[in-house]
This record gives C-alpha cells, sequence and structure tokens, in this order.
C-alpha cells in the first residue's frame, strides 16, 4: 500500500536545486510534493509524482542519481489535532518517525495530506488501518 | 602456456643478461663520451673517463641526468647523432617548465616497438588478435608505441586513438576488439559507460588490456577487470627512455619486466644519492644502452619504487619493479606530510566509492588544507542523510589513518569531475606560496 518517494543526490551549490528542477519541468513532470534534507555539502531531495518510472527514467537519464523509497501518504482533517491524532496511532505502536512533510491536493480543500517516512512502514500501514485511518496508495496521488 | 615475444632474450640467464649488459654499457659510455658535449662535461666534472667503466659494476661512477639537465639543453644538448640520422621526436605532455623533447633513430623506434610487443605478448596477444590503441597519438608516447608494437605483434591494429567514447565502444563491439590499450583511468571509464549502457562482461568481446602512463591501484585494477571481464596488465615507461615498455607485466602480475638489454634499472636514495639493494624503496633511475640518438645515462625518473630479482612464474628472466609508490613530481607536501594521490585512491576504492576523484589543496591562514572531491555512485547512494554522512566521516577517518592528515571528504555529482581521455587531473593546487 505504500508509495514510493523518489530521492535524489544533489550538490549544496548554487544552482542545482533548479538545475534538477529544470529536468522535471522540461519532461512535464509535476511534483506532488517536495522535501529538501541538507547537510553543508550536499542534498537529497524527496519528491512524490504521478508516474514514478517515467520521473526516474528522465532523471537517471539527465544523469542524477536517485532512489525509491517507501513512504506513507495519510489523509487527514485539515482542522487543529489532525495531525497529533496519526502521530498517537505511531505512538501507540512505537512506530519511530525518520521525517515527514506535506502534500498538496488540487482537489480537497477540507483535508490535507501528510507524507510520512517511518522506520517500518507495514506495521504503521497496520496500525493505522486499525484505527480506521486510510492510507492513499500510489494509483490514488495522480487523483489528488 | 607462456608466450613470448623474444624468448632468447626475455628468457636469458642472468650471465647471459649482465654480459649483454656490460658490452652495450662500455660502447654507450664512449659513443656518448663522443657525441654529447653536454654529458662528456659532466663526466670530466666527476672526473670519470670512458676507460674507467668497464662493466655494469662501474655504472655508479657515472654521473645522474636530471629532469633539470633536460630542460638545460633543450632542444638538441642531449642528442647523441647527427639530425639526418633521427627520423622522429615525442614529447611529454609535462605542465611545468619546458616540454621534454626526445630524439629517435629508425633503430631506437624499433627497439621500442619491440618493447611494446613484448607487453603486448605477456598480456597474452597474438597475430590473430584485434588491438585497439586508445591512447593519444601524436606526440605522447602511448600511441605511437602501443601501435608500433601492435603491428610488430602482428595484431590486427585499430588506431582510434584517445576520445570520442562512443566510437571507441562501437570498434570494440563491432570489430571483436580483444585488447584495449588506454590509460587506467580511460578504461575505468570506457568500462562504466559500457556497464551503463547495458552490457555485461560476457557481452564484451575484450580479453586483456595494457594500461599504464598514469598511476592506478589495485583495486582500480579489479575494478577494470570486472567490468569489462578481462585481465589488466601494467605497463611502464617514460619518454626520456622512449615511450611505454620500459617495463611491463606478464601474468604472473607481481611487478613489471624491465627490458633490462636495453634499459639497466639502479635504485637509489633520492638524497645522498647513494646505490641501494634490491628490495629497498627508493627512487628509480635507467641508463638506456642501446638509444643512440637520446642516449640517457642514470636518467633519475623521480619515481619511487624497488626492484626485485626473485624466479618468476612466467620464465621470464628480467628484474621486476614494483608499481611505482608515486612520483615525486605527484607528491603533494601537505602540513610537512608526503601525500601521493594513489594513496588517496586506495582508500576511496577500500571504502566503496570510485576512483573518481579531485585533490584539492589550499592555504588558509597560513595552513594547509585538503578537500578530496569524490563523485557520489548509485551503490553509495541511499535517502538517509544519517548513513550517507556517517560512511563520509569514516572515509575521513580512512584518509587519516592513511596519510596521517585531516582531509575534508566533499561529495559531488555523478561525471561532475572532468574525465580524462588522456591523463587524469586529478590536483588543483590553490596554494600561493
Amino acid at each position: 500500500m505504500s508509495v514510493k518517494q523518489i530521492s535524489i543526490f544533489l550538490e549544496n551549490k548554487p544552482g542545482k536545486m533548479c538545475e534538477m528542477t529544470e529536468v522535471l519541468a522540461a519532461n512535464k513532470i509535476n511534483m506532488r510534493a517536495l522535501s529538501l534534507a541538507e547537510t553543508e555539502g550536499f542534498g537529497i531531495v524527496r519528491i512524490i509524482v504521478d508516474d514514478v518510472y517515467e520521473a526516474t527514467t528522465v532523471l537517471k537519464d539527465a544523469g542524477y542519481i536517485n532512489k525509491l523509497t517507501s513512504v506513507v501518504i495519510v489523509e487527514l482533517p485539515d482542522v487543529p489535532g489532525g495531525l497529533n491524532q496519526i502521530l498517537k496511532v505511531f505512538a501507540q505502536a512505537q512506530i519511530n518517525l525518520d521525517y515527514m512533510y506535506a502534500l498538496s491536493s488540487e482537489t480537497s480543500k477540507k483535508n490535507a495530506y501528510m507524507v510520512f517516512r517511518v522506520d517500518d512502514h507495514r506495521a504503521a500501514e497496520t496500525a493505522l488501518a486499525k484505527a480506521g485511518i486510510r492510507v492513499v496508495t500510489q494509483e490514488e496521488i495522480a487523483s489528488l | 602456456m607462456e608466450r613470448y615475444f623474444q624468448q632468447e632474450i626475455e628468457c636469458a640467464s642472468r650471465e647471459e643478461i649482465v654480459a649483454i649488459q656490460n658490452k652495450k654499457l662500455v660502447e654507450q659510455v664512449k659513443h656518448v663520451w663522443d657525441n654529447v658535449p653536454y654529458y662528456r662535461k659532466k663526466m670530466e666534472e666527476k672526473g670519470v673517463k670512458p676507460e674507467d667503466i668497464k662493466s655494469i659494476d662501474d655504472l655508479h661512477k657515472l654521473p645522474f641526468l636530471s629532469k633539470a639537465d633536460l630542460r638545460d639543453a633543450y632542444p638538441y644538448g642531449l642528442v647523441g647523432v647527427p639530425l639526418k640520422d633521427c627520423v622522429r621526436i615525442q614529447s611529454t605532455s609535462g605542465t611545468t617548465g619546458k616540454r621534454v623533447v626526445a630524439f629517435y633513430t629508425q633503430a631506437d623506434i624499433d627497439l621500442w616497438e619491440e618493447c611494446c610487443a613484448r607487453a603486448i605478448v605477456a598480456a597474452g596477444g597474438t597475430n590473430e588478435d584485434v588491438c585497439q590503441v586508445s591512447y593519444g597519438y601524436g606526440l605522447f608516447t602511448g600511441g605511437p608505441g602501443l601501435n608500433g608494437g601492435s603491428h610488430k605483434v602482428g595484431c590486427l591494429t585499430v588506431p582510434t586513438s584517445s576520445g570520442n567514447t562512443e566510437r571507441q565502444i562501437m570498434f570494440i563491439q563491432d570489430l571483436s576488439t580483444t585488447i584495449l590499450c588506454c590509460t587506467p583511468s580511460y578504461a575505468a571509464y570506457l568500462g562504466e559507460t559500457m556497464k551503463e549502457m547495458g552490457l555485461t562482461p560476457e557481452q564484451i568481446p575484450l580479453k586483456a588490456g595494457i594500461f599504464g602512463a598514469e598511476a592506478w591501484s589495485e583495486e582500480m585494477r579489479h575494478n577494470i577487470e570486472e567490468t569489462m571481464g578481462i585481465k589488466a596488465y601494467d605497463i611502464y615507461g617514460l619518454t626520456e627512455l622512449s615511450g611505454p615498455g620500459v617495463a611491463f607485466e606478464c601474468s604472473a602480475q607481481t611487478g613489471m619486466h624491465i627490458n633490462e638489454d636495453h634499459f639497466i634499472a639502479e635504485i637509489i636514495n633520492p638524497e645522498t644519492e647513494e646505490v641501494l639493494p634490491d628490495g629497498e624503496w627508493g627512487e628509480l633511475v635507467f641508463t638506456a644502452v642501446d638509444k643512440k640518438a637520446f642516449p640517457m645515462m642514470r636518467y633519475r625518473t623521480r619515481d619511487i619504487c624497488k626492484l626485485s630479482r626473485e624466479k618468476c612464474s612466467c620464465g621470464r628472466t628480467h628484474v621486476k619493479m614494483e608499481k611505482p609508490r608515486g612520483r615525486s613530481d605527484d607528491m603533494l607536501i601537505i602540513r610537512g606530510v608526503n601525500v601521493f594521490p594513489s594513496q588517496i585512491e586506495t582508500v576511496l576504492l577500500e571504502h566503496g566509492y570510485q576512483a573518481n576523484y579531485q585533490i584539492i589543496v589550499g592555504r588558509v591562514n597560513n595552513t594547509d588544507t585538503l578537500d578530496v572531491h569524490v563523485e557520489m555512485t548509485p551503490e553509495m547512494f541511499t535517502d538517509n542523510v544519517g548513513e550517507i554522512t556517517k560512511r563520509q566521516n569514516e572515509l575521513v577517518a580512512g584518509l587519516k589513518s592513511m596519510l596521517g592528515l585531516k582531509a575534508k571528504v566533499t561529495l559531488v555529482a555523478p561525471k561532475s569531475i572532468t574525465r580524462s581521455e588522456g591523463k587524469a587531473v586529478r590536483v588543483i593546487d590553490n596554494r600561493k606560496i
């Protein structure tokens, strides 16, 4: 059920992010979510796209090293305490959170979407299912 | 079964080799005394006359030649025959000072090409092989030397010269090239590119490679051998002495046999200039006893090396030299510590990185800085920043233990370090001293 996130290696230098997004733009690839982890020397850009195969192919052809990582995407009500509900589920199930970021939706104004990278995404999905919280599938991303 | 190009001389007994060397050395000293006033003056200053040199035991009495002498005598000062007898020059790719221009008679070229032919045969080459020479042609000795050697063996020679990687691979595939001759960094690059194209070692027709003209490590050899499914042989030489083929590797791959019938090797202490026994590390010194146009006498190569006369399983009897530990020209002095790029390369490969790196030396507040740029590879990349940083720190620790120096490691994008199609630019020294 998990969704594939593309992680891309970038040098931490002016213009590097721009060069990478240029490749995506030229190939008409829309990013649904993006997060950037950086150190002094390098950065990792993490993106969620509709078509993972197409995006990784154009990135590889342009010389970018990338890897796929499984993440869990959850739809949550865009109200105070909405995120807290989800994190409680993870806390109770002893699931460790590596990082998280938000995903934009074109269709829903009432709901928000969060991308979670956890130590055990299968356990996270099971815990969420038990709590009656639905996770987003890969196929659904294009329609969000 | 081991094959030889000139078995009689390559497998001659020690007594035979010494007898040949004695005879040739005495003749060469006389030739130089009569024809090279520059060296004659050096001999006179040292109080040595041709009649003082009766055998190779007297070699140590002769004065040295160094790169500084080549500069002083540029361009004709060390030429030993009338120019009408010279048929070619070759020149070094040296980046500092005057280029070295070496002269050849036809006989000098023949013996050089024979040396290269010995190397090709030692790597398994026969007249049934297709030998692609991807060293640069022109002033650089790599292309012309191996080209000539390949002709002497009777291989079908493919003179692609360096560059145009796609065309190189097209010829390898279409003509079923079996032997590749180029610099090790270019071999690694070709291998990488073929791998990216999805070619497995079984789909690559190559069986052997003869790689030289720059420093490379055992790990780099293994990588090249694995990617292309070949056996990679080292070859050694320098323009001053003819070019590649002064020494070459055999099937044992435990050092390179020096063509002792043409080049007498010594190891000296570079500071005291005293001759050191076999097995000790020191500067490699060569005396070319056959070459008449550019007769180098006790030429100091600056290569730090050692010699071994242990019996070789290949049957060749000529002395073996270890892969030079470094060239004092390549040697960097950083915070007072001697650093060879080859040491850094070894550490990178040990830690799972490729040999695609650049060393940047700078100076901040009167202290030298060492920054090693390493290309990220798909194998070393993960989504986990902590994991990448941990590997980076392990690399810093590995470099510290190898060099005794703290280096900064910067991970850079793949293929961002310019690949050489001739020689690799490994060092950028920004120090203004």
